[in-house]
């Protein structure tokens, strides 16, 4: 019997960070040839995670998918890293599956496969298949657990002699210490705690505020950290803490903030961020839910922002500030948020300091790019344990679209601001 | 604290890759015009610490691109994307003799590359770089998997790529150095094949029994490696550098066994006893000791030892007889082996025997003997003792720097096409049918 010699696939780099692309080719097929690209991911929740496309090779036998339209599948036409963003749970997952790495410290395995057709491309075992490592963290950049003054997270540090720039990094009402995108911004070289603030019950908003600044300082104190170019980065409730420091603090000065699905909600003065959250959470149990059985938040929080008493003063911000929100949010009204926060700070002379990009059909979750796109996931709300399926909104591809860009721009953005231009003095 | 400092960003594009990709160096954020050192320090397995540095100008814009821009000065010069790493050398005060080849190749090799102020040659280790990061560079692709294998009494490893497969294979052979050179083969793998590395001069076998290997080693080899259910059985290529080259000669022309479907021979020559043994055919060299020479730097040239290139047909492997495809690989100024004599000579005799249309020869001025996967430092001489021998010597291997590593480059280019062609080529149209 004669053996057949399979088709040659590869994937360039094979090992990349995870906001690195990559070039997916398959060579060696008979020319006009159909077949599927498919990737697939086995998560830590132990869950499978797949995206594919369906192609055809040209006359010399060659698929590839940076510069070839797919015709179908989890995407289509020209999408150079459709394989990872437009990835899903497999069908007869489990439903409202959100894709997170806890580990940072080992990459994320996507196995690219070819198969032989388009309509049931399962059926067959794959003509080839290759491994590919994505990472969080860049060689050399070291992890290190923060225990200290009370402060609870984890810090990550660029290698070299440093100094660095210092950056406060928070995630969501979601709970638990993601470290994901602090890893990947120490790839690119800024010295990054990745702070647990939710759930410590502090006694009292004083306390709280405390809290986040000693975090700050921890960071500004740190002897490989230029400590007057530490910012702040916050997605959704880490927004929150963003602008409240900016705004209230008299101890720490950020040199810029950058807030994702901004949140500048902040009634009840003298109760912490934690507690102002239950409470919203709990009045947010009368939100709409739709015919799929998804909480809508967005509604009944634009009732709460309506009164000016419940919003931070974010007019008293003294730093430059990007906010970044998808205008199909279907968690917060952060379109509404980011047009307000435009005004006050407007009406108090700082628009000068005020970047924003905001980005049609895409959701709550701006995360890093390529991770992909969860237009509704479960929810466990903290206090009644309850678990509910969340809606954030977005549809796939523009959202994803929206990842990459504001990614490119943040980067700039904060290597703008903290990174120092160089300055024309003589001495050398 | 001066501020100036902590401006300049020093980024590698890709971080981590393999040991044949490129990288992108890149410098930004200093000053326009600046004067800046590019370094690169690696510290390998046996403790030794090498090192390559160029003295750059950043542009109006305080950026440098090693891609782009011209190292004015250092361990080389020029536009070189990838000189860091492949004009590395031992640091000043290293033992003399030292060659950099990694054992374990199932973890990467970590290089540190940073920026200094100024121009800097010398006294790295006591300045503080502007700014600095790692990069891995890796013999294993992620999924290649690595299977020793000791069946029939072999001593080798196999590494097979991920994948249903089945893939072409190979049988990777080193010289007489001896032990299991594994980083060859990790690399071919990683390219899809399935690639055997093969110790055939310092096996179990031959320390139990003092005895050498003979044909029948390499018969069970290919055998092993063929009825592996994840290797083709019909496309198997063999590569050998120096002696190595020699065994795959004698198998690819004179086993009834090894049927193969290419051979790569680097640095070798067909010059051997014909009805030999495979220790035969190595003391072959020894009869002309006496014709060893020695540079100014009293480093041994053994190249004379097989010259003149015989003309009795019992002397030379019968090329004539070849019946695959055979690319060779020629250092012109090899000083160990009379390796372009040798290429002139199989030309001369396949041209005559008619079967020259398979014969590629790639000639490389100024390149010396140990032409070896691309970016790795260039040996002009190392310590070196011949399996079985009890004393190291300064062996010559000869070749210039520059022209020796852009000959790695370009050589490993065109062995992956020559195996791609040859292994993954579509002899057969309607082999793909029923695709």
């Amino acid at each position: 019997m004669t053996q057949v010699v399979p088709p040659i696939l590869s994937v360039t780099p094979s090992r990349a960070l995870v906001d690195e692309k990559f070039k997916v080719l398959v060579e060696n097929l008979p020319p006009g040839c159909p077949v599927t690209v498919r990737s697939l991911h086995h998560s830590e929740d132990k869950d499978d995670w797949e995206a594919y496309g369906h192609y055809v090779s040209d006359h010399s036998g060659v698929v590839s998918v940076s510069e070839d339209l797919s015709y179908g599948g989890t995407y289509t036409g020209k999408e150079p890293m459709g394989l990872l963003w437009s990835m899903r749970p497999v069908p007869g997952s489990r439903p409202g599956l959100r894709l997170r790495k806890m580990n940072v410290c080992t990459p994320m395995l996507v196995t690219v496969s070819v198969h032989s057709g388009h309509e049931g491309f399962r059926d067959q075992a794959p003509l080839a298949s290759v491994l590919t490592e994505r990472w969080y963290m860049a060689p050399g950049i070291r992890r290190i657990n923060i225990n200290e003054q009370g402060v609870q997270g984890t810090l990550f540090i660029p290698p070299g002699p440093g100094p660095f720039p210092g950056l406060l990094d928070m995630w969501g009402g979601g709970g638990g210490l993601l470290e994901s995108r602090a890893a990947l911004l120490a790839s690119h070289g800024y010295v990054s705690l990745a702070l647990d603030y939710l759930g410590f019950d502090q006694e009292s908003e004083n306390l709280e505020f405390k809290y986040f600044e000693t975090a700050f300082n921890i960071i500004k104190d740190h002897p490989q950290v230029m400590p007057d170019r530490v910012g702040i980065f916050g997605l959704s409730l880490g927004s929150l803490v963003a602008v409240t420091l900016a705004a209230y603090s008299t101890i720490v000065k950020p040199c810029c903030i950058v807030c994702i699905s901004c949140n500048h909600y902040y009634p009840a003065r003298g109760s912490t961020v934690t507690s102002k959250f239950e409470g919203v959470t709990r009045q947010l149990s009368k939100a709409r839910v739709n015919e799929d059985n998804q909480v809508i938040w967005k509604d009944v929080a634009l009732e709460f922002i309506t009164d000016p008493s419940n919003i931070a003063e974010v007019g008293r911000i003294n730093c430059p500030t990007l906010l970044v929100n998808g205008c199909d949010d279907q968690n917060w009204p952060t379109v509404e948020t980011a047009e307000d926060v435009a005004r006050l700070m407007r009406e108090a002379g700082k628009e000068h300091l005020l970047s924003r990009l905001a980005y049609p059909d895409t959701g709550h979750l701006i995360e890093p790019p390529f991770s992909p796109h969860f237009r509704a996931t479960t929810f466990v709300m903290r206090s009644s344990k309850e678990k509910v399926i969340l809606l954030w909104g977005g549809q796939t591809k523009p959202h994803s679209d929206a990842q990459e860009d504001s990614w490119r721009k943040i980067l700039s953005f904060l290597q703008f601001h903290l990174y120092c231009s160089p300055n024309l003095k003589a001495k050398i | 604290m001066d501020r100036k400092q902590c401006c300049v960003k020093l980024s590698v594009q890709p971080s981590r890759g393999l040991m044949d990709e490129k990288f992108i160096v890149l410098v930004q954020n200093a000053l326009p015009g600046s004067q800046l050192t590019i370094r690169a320090l690696h510290q390998c397995e046996d403790g030794h610490s090498w090192e390559a540095f160029g003295h750059y100008t950043a542009d109006t814009t305080g950026t440098i691109n090693v891609s782009e821009d011209p190292s004015i000065r250092g361990t080389y010069s020029g536009v070189e994307q990838m000189g860091l790493l492949w004009s590395l050398r031992p640091i000043p005060g290293s033992k003399p003799g030292l060659r950099m080849r990694k054992k374990n190749i199932q973890t990467p090799m970590e290089v540190t590359i940073s920026v200094y102020q100024g121009h800097q040659t010398e006294g790295f280790a006591d300045l503080v770089p502007l700014s600095g990061v790692v990069v891995e560079r890796w013999y294993m692709a992620p999924g290649v998997r690595r299977i020793p294998v000791t069946e029939g009494g072999l001593t080798a490893a196999l590494f097979l790529p991920l994948g249903p497969g089945p893939f072409p294979g190979l049988l990777d052979l080193y010289g007489l150095g001896g032990e299991l050179v594994e980083y060859r083969a990790a690399l071919l793998a990683s390219h899809g094949f399935a690639s055997m590395a093969i110790d055939y001069l310092t096996s179990k076998f031959t320390i139990e029994t003092g005895k050498m290997v003979d044909r029948q080693y390499f018969e069970t080899a290919y055998r092993v490696l063929q009825q592996h259910p994840q290797v083709c059985k019909s496309r198997i290529a063999m590569i050998g550098l120096s002696f190595g080259t020699s065994i795959t000669l004698k198998m690819a022309i004179y086993s009834e066994i090894i049927k193969l479907s290419a051979a790569v021979c680097i640095s070798g020559t067909h010059v051997q006893p014909v009805d030999g043994s495979v220790e035969e055919i190595l003391r072959f060299p020894y009869k002309n000791v006496g014709k060893t020479r020695f540079s100014e730097k009293d480093e041994v040239i053994c190249r004379d030892l097989m010259l003149p290139i015989p003309t009795d047909p019992s002397l030379k492997a019968d090329v004539g007889r070849l019946q695959c495809p055979l690319l060779l690989l020629v250092g012109e100024d090899d000083q160990n082996w009379p390796t372009q004599e040798s290429a002139l000579n199989i030309k001369e005799m396949m041209a005559q025997a008619g079967n020259s249309h398979l014969l590629t020869v790639l000639s490389y001025p100024n390149a010396g003997h140990l032409i070896e996967p691309p970016y790795t430092p260039h040996t002009r001489s190392s310590n070196f003792r011949p399996a079985g021998m009890p004393e190291k010597v300064m062996c010559l291997w000869g070749g210039q720097t520059v022209e020796h590593s852009r000959a790695q480059e370009d050589a490993w280019k065109k062995i992956l096409v020559f195996l791609r062609e040859n292994l993954y080529g579509d002899r057969n149209p309607t082999l793909f049918s029923h695709l």
